[in-house]
């Protein structure tokens, strides 16, 4: 299976979280929002021009901003 | 026994409605994370006792990640835990994600009562709980609310008492998801069905070329709908007032007082061409009044407004999202967006606002952009007045003069100051359908906090400059300001005063620059230079306490050089 970060995958789509690279700092902070692997999310959109990535992760919506994002490994469903 | 009630929770879920609904004192809630940035205290009656009530700012856990939610977990380890009681709120709708904290604060042993608040919005999007079920699971007591219409609010007060530290093991994080997992799946049940109007939407507002136009058109029309009802609020119901009612009695009053002498000045000031007029009599009752009532009112009025109703629908957050990778540029994130909109009623909220920003150096660009490129409402609702005379075109100058300085600036600052711009992280909410009835306490909130504030200074600004006028000491000033003023500027001397007088009151301000008989660039010129120059006292003691003397003063050196340089070239570059 093909790993991917949450850039690289389309609008819409569903996955799984595999791993959230980039400190313990960042991990924690996803965490306390619901974001930890394992857990599926749907990705809504993504701003051009190194804009916000927007995930629902069970009933939130939260953006992301770009460089997040980009450290937010998912597998596909 | 109890000392303190805390009320915590998630950003955004309505802790401050559920405190003024406790406590009756007036608090400002919005449909955004982070409305709530300092600690509000309140007094509740309960047993016949007067117990002191905590609005904490909102937070997702007991580990803090922002300056806000820090103040508020500190907070909350101040007191022993016998001695607290913990509301814990909880957004219904979003079960799920709140129990996190609610988990978090029962392992760690603080007497919790659990508020289900927003039980109102739960049927519509097809959500039942089982409340009781819940109160089993957690061995606390759940009490749903809905804050707004205050429903449940009578028995959650009751049963503060029952609340109480249940006993649970502490969890790493992943292990509380799955207890949350199993606390979901025996409480909650989702009905399906089919999208609404709203969540359509809703998702459209954060897609990028949807959400880019919806955008331009909220924008747009927010500015047309503050522009026409201000514009309307003046032409039939101020100035009638001021000119049919008031004008025929100050002219008895001046005649009275046989239009001379020191009185006369104080109270009418100069007549001109044997009349009392408004704008430029400069008199105590005259152009104080008239300035404040006739021209900023109105403004004041619809501009909060359009911006409350915006806030509590909930669509500030998604134009933080669309903006987010142009503020990155400048050194700050999208959610700076909410400052800067805020800055636009008075800086002085604004830069308050700035605190749910992360980093010191996040909050010096933003205080400094705000107080430099961004006008209040009494200074523009001044400018339309004056210089909308002349034409739009000068008008719209002003907004993409200060724009570009805005930009300019920021890009400066990104460049030149140490450090990097945080990523942008943020909870995006539901729309919400606005109550009026919260609409109307929140704009009363704001036009009275806006009286309380700017009458007082409004008229001792205008005493002073009557006072400066009869005793001709204004002539020194302008003298020594006159090869900057009019050669750099290409202002009449004279200008030199309003610019002073700015620091107390920019509204008053450009007032002063009425009687000058300007022509549309000067005045152009001078309102730009007075947006941008020096901020009036408030801002300035503000930026002082936010930031501290170095940040102010660097604050304040940046915009004398910025207004040098932007006045001098709009004077000698673009204009004919």
């Amino acid at each position: 299976m093909k790993k991917n970060n949450l850039l690289q995958i389309k609008s819409g789509q569903k996955v799984r979280i595999a791993a959230i690279l980039g400190g313990i700092a960042l991990e924690n902070k996803m965490m306390t929002l619901g974001i930890y692997p394992g857990r599926e999310i749907t990705k809504i959109g993504h701003i051009a021009l190194r804009g916000p990535v927007t995930v629902k992760v069970g009933r939130s919506v939260i953006a992301l901003g770009h460089g997040m994002a980009a450290k937010i490994i998912v597998d596909s469903l | 026994m109890i000392k303190k009630i805390f009320l915590i929770g998630n950003p955004n879920v309505g802790k401050s409605v559920i405190f003024s609904r406790l406590t009756g004192v007036e608090v400002i809630s919005s449909n955004y994370p982070g409305t709530t940035v300092g600690i509000t205290r309140g007094y509740l009656k309960f047993g016949g006792q007067s117990i002191e009530v905590v609005d904490l700012p909102g937070t997702y856990s007991l580990q803090p990640a922002s300056k806000a939610e820090e103040v508020a977990v500190s907070l909350l380890k101040e007191l022993p835990k016998q001695e607290s009681v913990v509301i814990n709120i909880l957004d219904a709708t979003n079960l799920e994600r709140n129990l996190f904290l609610t988990l978090q604060l029962i392992e760690q042993g603080y007497a919790v009562i659990v508020c289900l608040n927003m039980c109102d919005d739960t049927t519509h999007r097809g959500i039942q709980l089982d409340t009781e079920k819940l109160e089993t699971l957690l061995a606390v007591p759940v009490i749903p609310t809905c804050a707004v219409t205050g429903a449940g609010i009578r028995l959650l007060i009751n049963r503060i008492n029952e609340a109480r530290a249940a006993l649970r093991n502490g969890l790493s994080s992943q292990e509380r998801w799955q207890e949350i997992g199993r606390i979901i799946q025996a409480v909650q049940r989702l009905s399906h069905r089919h999208h609404t109007f709203r969540e359509v939407l809703e998702d459209a507002s954060v897609r990028p070329l949807s959400g880019l136009m919806m955008s331009a058109v909220v924008v747009y029309l927010s500015f047309k709908i503050v522009r026409m009802l201000g514009e309307f609020l003046i032409n039939r119901i101020t100035d009638p007032v001021f000119n049919n009612f008031y004008q025929p009695l100050l002219e008895r009053l001046s005649h009275g007082l046989g239009a001379k002498g020191f009185l006369h000045h104080l109270l009418i000031g100069e007549l001109i061409s044997g009349k009392i007029d408004f704008k430029q009599s400069l008199g105590l009752l005259t152009t104080a009044p008239y300035i404040e009532f006739a021209m900023v009112l109105p403004y004041v009025l619809s501009f909060y407004l359009v911006l409350s109703l915006l806030e509590d629908i909930g669509y500030l957050p998604r134009l933080a999202i669309l903006l987010d990778n142009l503020l990155h540029r400048l050194g700050l994130h999208g959610f700076a967006i909410i400052p800067i909109l805020l800055g636009f009623g008075c800086n002085v909220p604004g830069i308050l606002a700035t605190r749910v920003l992360e980093s010191k150096r996040e909050r010096f660009i933003a205080s400094t952009l705000i107080s430099i490129g961004v006008p209040c409402v009494p200074l523009q609702a001044m400018i339309f007045g004056l210089l909308g005379k002349f034409s739009g075109f000068y008008v719209s100058g002003v907004y993409l003069a200060l724009f570009s300085v805005l930009l300019i600036l920021g890009l400066i600052l990104n460049r030149a100051l140490k450090g990097f711009s945080p990523e942008f992280l943020l909870e995006i909410p539901p729309y919400r359908m606005p109550s009026a009835a919260m609409l109307a306490k929140k704009l009363f909130f704001r036009i009275k906090g806006f009286l309380i504030e700017a009458v007082p200074v409004v008229f001792l600004g205008v005493l002073m400059i009557n006072m400066f006028l009869y005793f001709n000491l204004f002539s020194l000033l302008t003298d020594i300001s006159a090869p900057v003023i009019k050669g750099l500027f290409g202002l009449p001397k004279e200008a030199a005063v309003a610019l002073v007088i700015g620091f107390f009151r920019k509204d008053v301000a450009v007032g002063m620059l009425a009687p000058l008989a300007l022509s549309a660039k000067q005045l152009f010129i001078a309102v730009t230079l007075l947006a941008m120059s020096f901020p009036c006292i408030a801002t300035f003691v503000i930026l002082g306490k936010e930031l501290g003397a170095g940040s102010l003063i660097k604050a304040t050196l940046i915009m004398i050089g910025a207004s040098l340089i932007v006045g001098t070239l709009l004077n000698f570059g673009i204009l004919r």
